[in-house]
C-alpha cells in the first residue's frame, strides 16, 4: 500500500514560501470544472471535476416516494444517495453502501432539505444521486456542488443553489481545500455547505484540532471560495441553456389545435 | 433604451434577485424580505402585470381544466389509474368515463397500456389529482405515436392561436393532439409521423434566437415542398 | 428493474416503423449508434474506459492488485466481474443488491473475457500457488438508453487493453496487462419478424427476443447469449451471427485505437 512509502519520511506539507505540495497557496482552490445536463434519463444532472475528484450527480423528481411508508402528507422528501464507485480509490472499494457513505448521504439530504421548496410537492420524493467516479479528498463537497447544479437542471424549485467547500489545517496552518495527501497527514478538516445569498450554513462537519481563531479563519477561506464556486455553478447552468433560451414571446396557452 | 431595466429575456438561476419594476411576483419566483427571487432555472418574463420565471425543466404540475395525454398503468374494480407525467398517477373513476361500467368490469373498457386524452377536473390542497373522460374531445387513443417533450415548451409547440401545430399537421398530413403535460400524440402515415416528430423535437431543443417558426417551416418545406392553399 | 408500462400504441408504432425498415432515431435495421470510447478515464484505476453507445453511457474500471490464488487453481490469476446498475442511470434501477439483470450482464461479460482467454489467467501468476495478480472489473452503468450488453463489453475490453500491472506490487516496473484476443459482442433484438441491431431503449422494451453474439479477430464465434422469452429461427440465428461478425469488425477498430 502506498502509505507505507511515507512512514518514516517527513513530508513537508507547506514549504517556507507558503506553497503546498501541488504548488498552491494556503487560500487557493484546486482547479474546478462544472458541466450541467450531462445525462439523458435523469431529470437533471451535473458533472464536476475538482482537483483529482470526478463526481457525477443526478436528480429524479419530484416523483412517487419510495418506500411508500416514508412519504410525508404535506411535503416532498429530499433523499440523497452518495456512493463511491469501486475503482474511485486506490484500494478497491467493495460495491454497496458503507457506513461513511450512509452518513454523507444523510447530511447531504439534510443540507438540500433546507433550500428545496418541499411544500410544493406533498407525498413525493426528490431523489439525488451522487456518484464518486474518482476520489481525491473533498468528495462530499464536490458532490454537493454537483448536486445543486443537477437540482437546478431538473427544475426543482429552490431558494438558492447550495455551494460546498472544505478548509482544514496542515503543518499548523489553516488551508483551503485539502487534497488527499493533506487530508491524510493534516491536523484538521472542516467541510461545510452554505446558501450563497444568505450565508446560512446547511452542512458543517469537522474532525481534528482547531482553535476558535483557526476555525474562524477556515470558515472565512471556505466562504470566500464558496462564492467563487457559486459563479462556476451559475456559469455551467447558463452555458447549458443559453442556446435554448426562448427569444420570442411565449404564445398563448390555448388548446386551439 | 433605459439601461437600468433588466433585459427582457434574462436567464436566471434559483436565488437570483428579480427586478420587478412594480409588477407582481408570479410563477417560478418567491418572496423574502420584501424582495423577489427566482426559484427555478429559466427565463424572466412578464405578462398581465406579473413577472414570472418560465422554467426550462421541472415536472408537469396538473391544473384544473388541463387536457392531457395519459396512459393507464393500473386498474381497480371501479377506477383506472392514469399516468399523466406528474409525480403520482391520477385516478379516473368509472363514473367519470363515457361508459356505463359495472363494478369489476373496468378492464372491458380500458386496459393497462391504453393511451387516453383526459381532462384534469380536480386538484385538492394536498395536490391529489382526479381526471375525467366524460367531456367532448376526451377519448381513448389508438394508432399513432406519443412523443414526450418538456411541458414548458407546450405553448411553443401549439403556437399563437395554434399556428405552429397547424403548420406541422398541414405539411405532414397528420392528426395531432398536444397535451398540456408535454405529451404529443401524432397519427398518420409512418413516414409523415417521423417528420412531424422531428419538427416537434426541433422546437423542444432549439427554441433559439429568432426565426424558430421560419426554421421549422423551412425544414418541412424541404421535405414536402411549398404547401398549397 | 421495476416494470414501466409501455403504451400499447407505442409498441404498435415501433413495430410498424421497423416493418417499414426504419427506426425511431432514423437508423436502418442493421445500423449501430455512434460509439465513442475514452480510455484511461479514471486515474485511480489500473485500467479504465468510458463508453458512449448512442446515449447509453458506461464506465468500466479495472483494479489490479496481488493476492493468493484460489486453492483449486494455483496456477491462475483471479478475475471477478461485477456490474452496478446505479439508480441514476434509469428510473427503473433501484439501489440495493444486484438484481438478476445485473448478475446476468456481469456473468456474460466475465465469460466473454475468461472463456475466450482474452486475458489468459495463467499468465497472471507471480509465484504459483502463492501469489497471483487479482483483477476486479467493475462496470458502472451511468445512463441507460438500451443495449447495456454491448456497451459494457466494449468498455471492459477497452479498459483491459490499456490496463497496467502495477510494478510497485512486485518491485518492478509497470507492465501492460497482456490481452491476447479481441472478442467483440453485437446485440440484436427481434421485433415480431424483423431483427434490429444495437437496440435502443424503446426497442429493447418491446422486443420479443434478444441475441448477443461475440466474434473475434479471426471471425470465429466466441460467445452467445439469448435473452427474453421469444425465439429465433435457425436462419435468423445465422443471420445475426454473420451481421455481428461484420459489425464487430468495425467496433474492434474503435476499441483497439
Amino acid at each position: 500500500m502506498e502509505d507505507i512509502e511515507h512512514i518514516g519520511k517527513k513530508i513537508q506539507l507547506v514549504d517556507g514560501n507558503g506553497r503546498r505540495l501541488d504548488g498552491r497557496a494556503l487560500d487557493e482552490l484546486r482547479p474546478i470544472k462544472i458541466e450541467a445536463g450531462v445525462l439523458k434519463r435523469a431529470d437533471g444532472s451535473a458533472y464536476v471535476e475538482w482537483g483529482g475528484n470526478r463526481v457525477l450527480a443526478a436528480v429524479y423528481g419530484p416523483r412517487e416516494a419510495h418506500p411508500r411508508h416514508l412519504q410525508h402528507p404535506s411535503r416532498a422528501l429530499v433523499q440523497c444517495r452518495y456512493n463511491m464507485a469501486p475503482f474511485s480509490v486506490s484500494d478497491r472499494k467493495r460495491p454497496g453502501p458503507d457506513r461513511r457513505s450512509v452518513e454523507i448521504s444523510k447530511v447531504t439530504s439534510e443540507a438540500f432539505s433546507a433550500v428545496v421548496f418541499t411544500e410544493q410537492f406533498p407525498r413525493t420524493s426528490v431523489d439525488i444521486f451522487i456518484e464518486v467516479l474518482q476520489a481525491d479528498a473533498g468528495t462530499r463537497c464536490a458532490g454537493i456542488t454537483a448536486a445543486s447544479v443537477a437540482l437546478a437542471d431538473a427544475g426543482i424549485p429552490m431558494r438558492d443553489l447550495v455551494v460546498s467547500c472544505a478548509s482544514g489545517k496542515i503543518a499548523g496552518q489553516v488551508a483551503l481545500d485539502l487534497d488527499k495527501e493533506e487530508d491524510n497527514f493534516g491536523d484538521a478538516d472542516c467541510p461545510m455547505a452554505i446558501v450563497p445569498r444568505t450565508g446560512e450554513v446547511v452542512l458543517l462537519q469537522m474532525d481534528g484540532h482547531l482553535t476558535e481563531d483557526e476555525f474562524d479563519r477556515a470558515m472565512k477561506f471556505s466562504m470566500k471560495a464558496g462564492m467563487q464556486i457559486y459563479e462556476l455553478q451559475k456559469d455551467a447552468l447558463r452555458r447549458r441553456y443559453a442556446v435554448r433560451a426562448l427569444a420570442e414571446e411565449p404564445a398563448d396557452t390555448g388548446v386551439t389545435q | 433604451m433605459d439601461s437600468s431595466a433588466p433585459p427582457k429575456r434574462q436567464l436566471v438561476v434559483p436565488g437570483d434577485l428579480i427586478e420587478t419594476q412594480g409588477l407582481k411576483p408570479g410563477e417560478g419566483t418567491y418572496t423574502e424580505g420584501g424582495k423577489v427571487y427566482a426559484s427555478q432555472l429559466g427565463i424572466r418574463a412578464e405578462h398581465e402585470g406579473y413577472v414570472d420565471v418560465i422554467p426550462f425543466g421541472g415536472r408537469y404540475i396538473p391544473r384544473p381544466d388541463d387536457e392531457v395525454v395519459g396512459q393507464v398503468v393500473d386498474i381497480g374494480p371501479s377506477h383506472w389509474l392514469i399516468d399523466i407525467a406528474s409525480p403520482y398517477p391520477a385516478p379516473l373513476h368509472a363514473t367519470e368515463s363515457p361508459w356505463r361500467v359495472e363494478f369489476g368490469e373496468t378492464s372491458r373498457f380500458l386496459d393497462v397500456g391504453d393511451a387516453v386524452i383526459v381532462k384534469v377536473f380536480n386538484v385538492d390542497e394536498t395536490k391529489r389529482v382526479q381526471v375525467t373522460m366524460r367531456e367532448q374531445g376526451l377519448h381513448r387513443l389508438t394508432g399513432g405515436q406519443i412523443v414526450e417533450i418538456s411541458h414548458s415548451k407546450v405553448p411553443r409547440i401549439i403556437g399563437k392561436g395554434g399556428s405552429m401545430i397547424s403548420m406541422i399537421k398541414q405539411y405532414t398530413k397528420t392528426q395531432a393532439f398536444v397535451g398540456q403535460n408535454g405529451r404529443v400524440w401524432i397519427d398518420g402515415e409512418v413516414g409523415d409521423i417521423v417528420n412531424a416528430v422531428r419538427a416537434i423535437h426541433m422546437i423542444d431543443e432549439h427554441a433559439q434566437a429568432l426565426g424558430l417558426t421560419e426554421a421549422v417551416q423551412a425544414f418541412l418545406e424541404g421535405i414536402y415542398g411549398k404547401r398549397g392553399a | 428493474m421495476s416494470n414501466e408500462v409501455i403504451a400499447e400504441l407505442m409498441r404498435e408504432h415501433i413495430v410498424k416503423l421497423v416493418q417499414s425498415g426504419r427506426r425511431g432515431d432514423g437508423r436502418g435495421l442493421e445500423e449501430t449508434r455512434k460509439l465513442t470510447i475514452e480510455k484511461n478515464y479514471i486515474s485511480t484505476a489500473e485500467g479504465s474506459a468510458r463508453v458512449k453507445l448512442g446515449d447509453t453511457d458506461v464506465l468500466v474500471g479495472v483494479k489490479i492488485s496481488t493476492g493468493t490464488p484460489y486453492p483449486d487453481t494455483p496456477n491462475s490469476g483471479v478475475l471477478t466481474t461485477s456490474v452496478e446498475l446505479i439508480p441514476m442511470a434509469s428510473p427503473t434501477f433501484e439501489s440495493g443488491p444486484p438484481r438478476p439483470e445485473a448478475i446476468e450482464l456481469a456473468r456474460v461479460v466475465d465469460r466473454g473475457i475468461r472463456e475466450t482467454k482474452t486475458v489468459d489467467m495463467e499468465k497472471l501468476v507471480i509465484t504459483p500457488g502463492v501469489k497471483v495478480w487479482v483483477l476486479f472489473i467493475d462496470i458502472h452503468a451511468l445512463d441507460y438508453d438500451g443495449n447495456l450488453f454491448d456497451a459494457a463489453s466494449y468498455g471492459t475490453l477497452a479498459a483491459l487493453s490499456c490496463a497496467k500491472l502495477p510494478g510497485k506490487m512486485t518491485g518492478g516496473a509497470d507492465q501492460p496487462l497482456p490481452v491476447d484476443h479481441w472478442p467483440v459482442s453485437v446485440t440484436a433484438a427481434k421485433i415480431r419478424d424483423k431483427i434490429v441491431f444495437d437496440p435502443q431503449l424503446e426497442e429493447e422494451r418491446i422486443a420479443d427476443a434478444r441475441l448477443t453474439v461475440a466474434t473475434d479477430e479471426n471471425g470465429d464465434i466466441r460467445a452467445m447469449q439469448k435473452g427474453l422469452s421469444g425465439s429465433f429461427s435457425y436462419d435468423e440465428v445465422r443471420y445475426v451471427i454473420s451481421t455481428a461478425r461484420r459489425l464487430g469488425n468495425g467496433v474492434r477498430g474503435i476499441i483497439k485505437a
